[in-house]
């Protein structure tokens, strides 16, 4: 399932947009899928309410190089430790993770140590966001 | 500097309006406030004879926390309450559910059974405030916990009143917390109409929300036009069941945002009024003058604060609050600066109901109706909002109603559409958020927000497993049969629902006996 490196580093960029837990907002997922797959990139947008075992499930079947997960209803705690642990489990350590929404600087803290690349906030730009997916998906 | 020349929804704005501009006839398009059509008000004197309603939205934590924060804003002086419920009640999960791990309490209060409902209103008379209740799928149930907490204090159910948002259209279309299919999720919203109608006769069955629209990202004109679309999807539902409209049409509520375009947002309200009144009267045969009148709550938009320079948001929810009171809103809850990075303190949300009461008590803005009648532009506006309108709802009825454009996803296109060119267009710098692409402020500290305890979640959880260990279990499996029974033989499904919360049967068991039934929804997702 997973593609060796050699074909990753010449097909687009893949990117799975998760929404996990119960959370609805999904203004702010829709609108980072889209800029995503207008800079060219391969998005599949999970839908809502997923679990983190069916996140990590389509990352593995999708084979993507990021996993953006977007929740604004604080649980981020919660849901973000068990995607990360789970990608391990699935020896998906290579895939990246990046979070965004209503997350607290503190919380960003911990969840960057637990492995996450970026946190991004309200008010980012989603040519910084497109920027940073780049960069991490090429290990640049 | 970027020169805007167009409203938030990409109306075109003239540099000067005359009266060549707009074509109004005053008795057939305006008239006097509280006379049909009511664009310039419901009622003769509007703020003269009474101030909105200022109910700010609250819940956090468990009943105890939020009942302690009901009580703090009653005596700061607000006049009527409003629930905010957590995740897990919104979505149909009792706190212990798998489904609500990390997420009790959070955003809102948590309410698994009638044990928390009493908890979350003691002290509160039921006969002497009015409540909002913000839940959609399940509002059934929440519903039937309130009526049974107002049987448990001797209140009769004709003297409660309050308002369930129950606006299930708008869940599919842009908040996505929906539970069941649009169909059976319709049927539990008319057993709703039907059953106050008949016992609780001061209660809003439905707020009809064009607030979450928005805040997926609409444009005020797509937020006026399917808010009315869903409106005229309920009543053709009230009479497919038999119902006499004016049975129902008084006690039908809207809730509209009040973004930043502070003259778009006044002539979206007054187009509001006027497209409601004509269809309610020409087209439904409302008789009732109560039917016509188009009565909104009015929240500031919190998609428009910004996490950067929080304090700023302080400006822009008062402008967006006058904006709400000039268009005439019944009800206000302005928003807390600090709502953008957590559920407000209680500083933040003292300063945005201080903010309503300086509207009120010390700008002038209540002392006489609609003062912006008569404006070129306020005037054109209005007119040019309605039209738009009226086109959406000829796309809306081509398609084949509500319903259908639900689920070929036209409704979630179209608000996705919209919030991506603003993004676009914020990102480009041709439209400036202060603090965000424009004036700019390096090195900002970070205010102080409101922590919510872990611990409440595991309170919450023991509270629910000690209400199943403490009842009478062969009461609650009688209950839910009762509810299984009605959801398949198409009766009432309040009565029966109302025995499973007296018998302190759970949210969660009453949805699961109820998907049994309806089944679960699940959106195709677009983006």
């Amino acid at each position: 399932m997973t593609g060796s490196s050699e074909e990753k580093a010449t097909r687009p960029i893949r990117v799975l947009v998760g929404k996990p837990g119960l959370d609805g907002h999904d203004r702010g997922a829709k609108v980072v899928a889209r800029a995503l797959r207008d800079a060219g990139m391969e998005v599949i947008y999970t839908g809502l309410h997923q679990t983190p075992e069916e996140i990590v499930e389509a990352a593995l079947q999708e084979d993507v190089d990021v996993v953006g997960l977007s929740i604004l209803s604080g649980a981020h705690n919660t849901l973000v430790p068990r995607v990360i642990e789970l990608l391990r489990t699935q020896g998906m350590d290579d895939v990246q993770v990046m979070v965004g929404g209503i997350i607290p600087e503190e919380d960003a803290q911990a969840l960057r140590q637990l492995g996450v690349v970026a946190v991004f906030g309200p008010g980012t730009e989603t040519e910084e966001i497109v920027r940073f997916t780049r960069s991490c998906a090429r290990g640049a | 500097m970027a020169e805007r020349r167009e409203t938030l929804s990409w109306l075109e704005v003239q540099r000067l309006y005359r009266p060549r501009d707009v074509q109004v006839d005053y008795d057939r398009d305006l008239a006097d406030p509280g006379e049909y059509p009511y664009t310039r008000g419901i009622h003769p004197g509007m703020y003269r004879e009474r101030l909105w309603t200022m109910r700010q939205f609250a819940g956090f934590g468990t009943a105890k926390e939020t009942n302690e924060r009901f009580h703090y804003l009653l005596r700061q002086g607000q006049t009527g309450l409003s629930t905010a419920f957590d995740m897990p009640t919104l979505m149909g999960y009792d706190s212990d559910d798998p489904h609500a791990l990390g997420e009790v309490g959070r955003e809102g209060v948590a309410i698994d059974s009638l044990r928390d409902m009493e908890r979350l209103f003691a002290g509160i008379p039921l006969g002497e405030v009015s409540t909002s209740m913000t839940i959609n799928g399940p509002a059934i149930i929440l519903f039937a916990m309130y009526l049974a907490v107002a049987e448990r204090q001797g209140v009769p159910w004709e003297k409660v009143r309050g308002t369930l948002q129950a606006d299930i259209l708008k869940e599919y279309i842009a908040q996505k917390e929906y539970i069941f299919p649009p169909k059976p999720s319709m049927r539990l919203i008319v057993d709703m109409m039907e059953f106050a109608a008949r016992e609780v006769v001061q209660w809003n069955t439905i707020s009809i929300s064009g607030y979450h629209i928005r805040e997926a990202g609409s444009t005020a004109v797509q937020e006026l036009a399917f808010t009315l679309a869903d409106g005229f999807a309920y009543v053709e539902a009230g009479i497919a069941r038999g119902m006499d409209v004016d049975s129902f049409a008084p006690r039908l509520s809207f809730f509209f945002n009040a973004h930043m375009d502070f003259f778009e947002e006044i002539a979206k309200y007054r187009a509001a009024r006027r497209i409601w009144a004509r269809r309610m009267r020409e087209k439904y045969g409302a008789k009732n003058p109560r039917s016509w009148m188009l009565r909104f709550h009015t929240q500031t938009a919190g998609c428009s604060l910004t996490a950067q320079q929080p304090d700023v948001n302080i400006i822009r929810t008062a402008y967006e609050a006058m904006a709400g009171v000039l268009g005439g809103t019944q009800s206000l809850h302005t928003n807390s600066m600090d709502e953008v990075l957590s559920l407000p303190t209680e500083k933040a949300v003292t300063i945005a109901l201080r903010t309503q009461q300086v509207l009120a008590y010390e700008t002038g803005v209540a002392g006489t109706v609609d003062p912006l009648a008569g404006s070129y532009f306020i005037e054109d506006l209005t007119n040019r909002m309605e039209a738009a309108a009226e086109e959406y709802f000829q796309r809306i009825d081509a398609m084949g109603g509500v319903l259908a454009g639900i689920e070929n996803g036209f409704f979630q296109r179209e608000i996705a559409d919209a919030a991506y060119r603003y993004q676009l267009e914020v990102d480009r710098k041709e439209r400036i958020i202060v603090g965000v692409n424009g004036f700019i402020e390096p090195d900002e500290e970070p205010i102080p927000t409101l922590k919510i305890d872990p611990a409440l979640e595991r309170a919450q959880v023991l509270t629910v497993q000690q209400v199943r260990a403490e009842r009478d279990p062969a009461a609650v499996e009688q209950a839910l049969a009762a509810v299984r029974a009605a959801a398949v033989d198409g009766s009432n499904l309040m009565p029966p629902i109302l025995d499973a919360v007296r018998a302190y049967a759970t949210e969660g068991e009453i949805v699961q006996t109820m998907k049994t039934v309806f089944g679960s929804y699940r959106e195709a997702a677009v983006f």
